[in-house]
């Protein structure tokens, strides 16, 4: 058979797709508008916010909060990355990018983990869940932007609700495992002294999962970065953006310049995030000390 | 009235599993239902524990000791039969009232220990009162009374993870008995714990048994700790209960074949005891009598000695055959005692192993009283070198010589 012949079934599928998001359109748009609305809001303040300040400053601030829940040599290494994308005169589109990556990681984490709770406490629910994480991770991520292009229009949040949805399938199944490792017979304890399924999970499954729903959220953050030039094909500002400039002009300096902004802008999400799940990892930050003398002080007096 | 009562429980896994248990009922073996892909974990298991016992449920691997015990408090629902507290049927509660139950009745100590790593030791013991509501200055001072009984004063403050198992095991027990509840349930709780501890938790849980008066179903596979700590022992397997009785009963009269091969092992000096092996002398004479009564006594009953009580039915000594026909011929009124056959007494309780020292040290039998001091029987040493003999079934290290060549018995090493 002929590669070109048509096959005597045609699945119209793209059709279908496509008329629902035409009644979609037609009949709900004013829900689109107003999650549209919401996510324009958060992201212009968090952008502003971040840009509110000189970069200095701001670098300043950067590596305060690496000491607080890393270490200070984490707290150093990440002022000489920004530094460096302050050199670069990417810092503008790196404060955007870093604001829409850190509130899709939001929202992707706010849906991801009462699912995973859901996942994880009840098997019928995981069986159903499991093939549409697949498909949300497998499917290639440039084929979100068509439909939500044509549902919010160009700009910025197409690209968000494509991060949103590329990056949630990690956070969900990392808070399911997590839950569900957690030592059975510890679940048994909480029960056999009569615990209601609602205090055993805020009680025992949730602070033992912690670590690895953690894991899941720094794996949602790193997704969401790798989304960033999607973003920009659909029209939202930040490095996303200057990288298809520099491709469509074939701007080499441009190109790396918006490239490497993106790889120092993960290292430091990617080893922040890492050491809220990493009890290891923070061994000496701000945080752990100050609890630890607070803790000093506490059995002194006792 | 019994703290708890099983009454015919079945637990049956897989899908529909009261099929499996018509299917039991009906006569067909665990075997046939694996093959419908069920499996059959707790068969037709009736039981009643009484108030302040502390009675052990006993088995191997897969006996379904660890499933029966998780019904007792509801963990698994029973698949058919009946489990009552005190006069309420768990199997019939809604699940808000069952988890009234093991909050107020029913606490549980579990072979990992299954503490919380995220909370300090404190907290842990504090955790079944958190549970029930009770407000934090006084669950933090249950708690803490708790950690005292078991030893762990101070330690309220540190991680679990600081403390070696025996500690932590020990913060388990403090966690159910600060919950206050009557009833203990106690699977495998010193299965994880290295041999010399077990011991000193086994002796401590006895103590503390007795002196809170909890009631305790305790799960093991260790048939050496089931006859320690149990006054009654429920013998498992394949699902079953083969045999309930105290731990001589089942050594004196195992119900069949497993649980006769079960005991082989049992170091059954260390379970037996004086009562279980003492007998009643042929006579006994009144302290106020003279020699002429005990050595008319001696006489009828063709024993060499004698033992005298005194009013209370206190043991006061025994008379030997030839000093009584000495104080005859010396025509004396008082009772001949002699330094060198003087009388050693030992309780009922007292384990036979830690008899036969004190067999060896005098000729007269051991004489037996019960916990008010009063006599109760005697151990002739043929008497506790019989009991001795029955319990080990050496015979093969021995060869018996009646005459003529010595038969060697070759093969006995290895048919054993």
């Amino acid at each position: 058979m002929n590669g070109t012949d048509e096959f005597f079934l045609r699945i119209p599928l793209g059709d279908w797709v496509d008329q629902g998001l035409d009644w979609l359109k037609a009949n709900v748009e004013w829900l689109f508008d107003a999650f549209s609305w919401i996510i324009l809001l958060l992201v212009d303040n968090l952008t502003d916010a971040l840009l509110f300040l000189p970069p200095l400053a701001m670098i300043a601030i950067f590596a305060a909060i690496g000491w607080l829940v890393r270490s200070w040599p984490f707290a150093i290494g990440s002022a000489l990355l920004f530094f460096l994308a302050l050199t670069f005169d990417v810092w503008e589109p790196m404060m955007q990018t870093m604001a829409q990556v850190l509130i899709a990681a939001a929202i992707a984490v706010l849906i991801a983990v009462p699912l995973g709770i859901l996942a994880a406490m009840n098997s019928t629910v995981s069986a159903l869940i499991r093939p549409v994480l697949d498909f949300m991770q497998t499917m290639p991520a440039f084929v979100y932007l068509i439909p939500t292009v044509v549902l919010f229009g160009i700009g910025l949040v197409p690209g968000m609700v494509s991060t949103v949805i590329f990056s949630m399938p990690p956070g969900v199944r990392m808070t399911e495992l997590g839950i569900r490792q957690v030592d059975s017979e510890t679940v048994e304890a909480g029960e056999s002294f009569g615990a209601t399924p609602g205090q055993i999970l805020r009680g025992i499954q949730l602070p033992l999962a912690v670590p690895t729903i953690m894991a899941g959220i720094n794996q949602v953050i790193m997704l969401a970065l790798s989304m960033a030039v999607v973003g920009g094909i659909a029209g939202a500002p930040g490095l996303g953006q200057e990288v298809v400039q520099a491709i469509t002009s074939l701007n080499v300096p441009m190109g790396v310049e918006a490239g490497v902004g993106v790889v120092l802008l993960a290292v430091y999400l990617d080893r922040l995030t890492a050491a809220l799940g990493d009890k290891h990892a923070r061994n000496t930050s701000l945080l752990t000390l100050l609890t630890k003398a607070r803790a000093q002080r506490a059995t002194a007096f006792a | 009235m019994p703290v708890i009562t099983a009454d015919g429980l079945y637990k049956v896994f897989g899908r529909r599993p009261e099929r499996g248990v018509e299917a039991l009922r009906q006569g067909r073996s665990r075997a046939d239902l694996r093959e419908d892909g069920l499996t059959a974990a707790v068969i037709d298991a009736s039981f009643e524990v009484e108030p302040g016992e502390i009675f052990v449920v006993m088995g191997l691997s897969g006996s379904g000791k660890s499933t029966l015990i998780r019904m007792v408090n509801g963990l698994l629902p029973a698949t058919a039969g009946e489990l009552r507290i005190a006069d309420r049927a768990l199997t019939s509660m809604k699940p808000a009232e069952v988890r009234e139950v093991r909050r107020k009745r029913i606490s549980m100590v579990f072979q990992h220990f299954a503490l919380l790593p995220h909370r300090t030791v404190g907290e842990n013991a504090a955790y079944g009162l958190e549970i029930a509501g009770v407000n934090r200055a006084e669950r933090e001072k249950r708690a803490n009374e708790a950690l005292a009984m078991v030893d762990l004063e101070g330690w309220g403050s540190y991680p679990p993870s600081a403390l070696s198992g025996g500690m932590q095991q020990r913060v388990g027990l403090a966690r159910a008995l600060a919950a206050g509840t009557d009833v203990m349930l106690m699977d495998e709780a010193f299965s994880a714990l290295d041999p010399l501890i077990r011991r000193d938790m086994q002796d401590q849980l006895v103590e503390l048994q007795q002196r809170l008066e909890k009631t305790i179903l305790f799960i093991t596979h260790d048939l050496n700790e089931a006859m320690r700590i149990g006054d009654r022992i429920a013998m498992m397997r394949d699902g079953r209960i083969v045999q309930v009785g105290t731990s001589e009963e089942i050594l004196n009269e195992p119900a069949n074949d497993y649980v006769s091969r079960f005991i082989q092992d049992v170091d059954r000096s260390r379970v037996l005891t004086a009562s279980g092996v003492m007998e009643q002398p042929p006579a006994v004479l009144g302290a106020g009598q003279g020699p002429r009564a005990a050595h008319k006594l001696l006489r009828e009953t063709q024993n060499p000695w004698l033992v005298v009580l005194r009013r209370d039915r206190t043991p006061a000594g025994v008379l030997w055959e030839e000093d009584v026909a000495r104080a005859v011929r010396e025509q004396t009124e008082d009772l001949p005692w002699s330094a060198e056959h003087e009388m050693p007494v030992v309780r009922h309780d007292a384990p036979i192993a830690d008899l036969f020292a004190a067999s060896a040290r005098h000729l007269s039998p051991l004489v037996v009283v019960d916990d008010e001091g009063r006599f109760a029987g005697v151990i002739p040493r043929v008497t506790l070198l019989t009991a001795a003999g029955a319990l080990g079934g050496e015979q093969d290290a021995v060869t018996t010589i009646t005459g003529g060549t010595p038969v060697l018995d070759t093969t006995g090493g290895e048919t054993r």
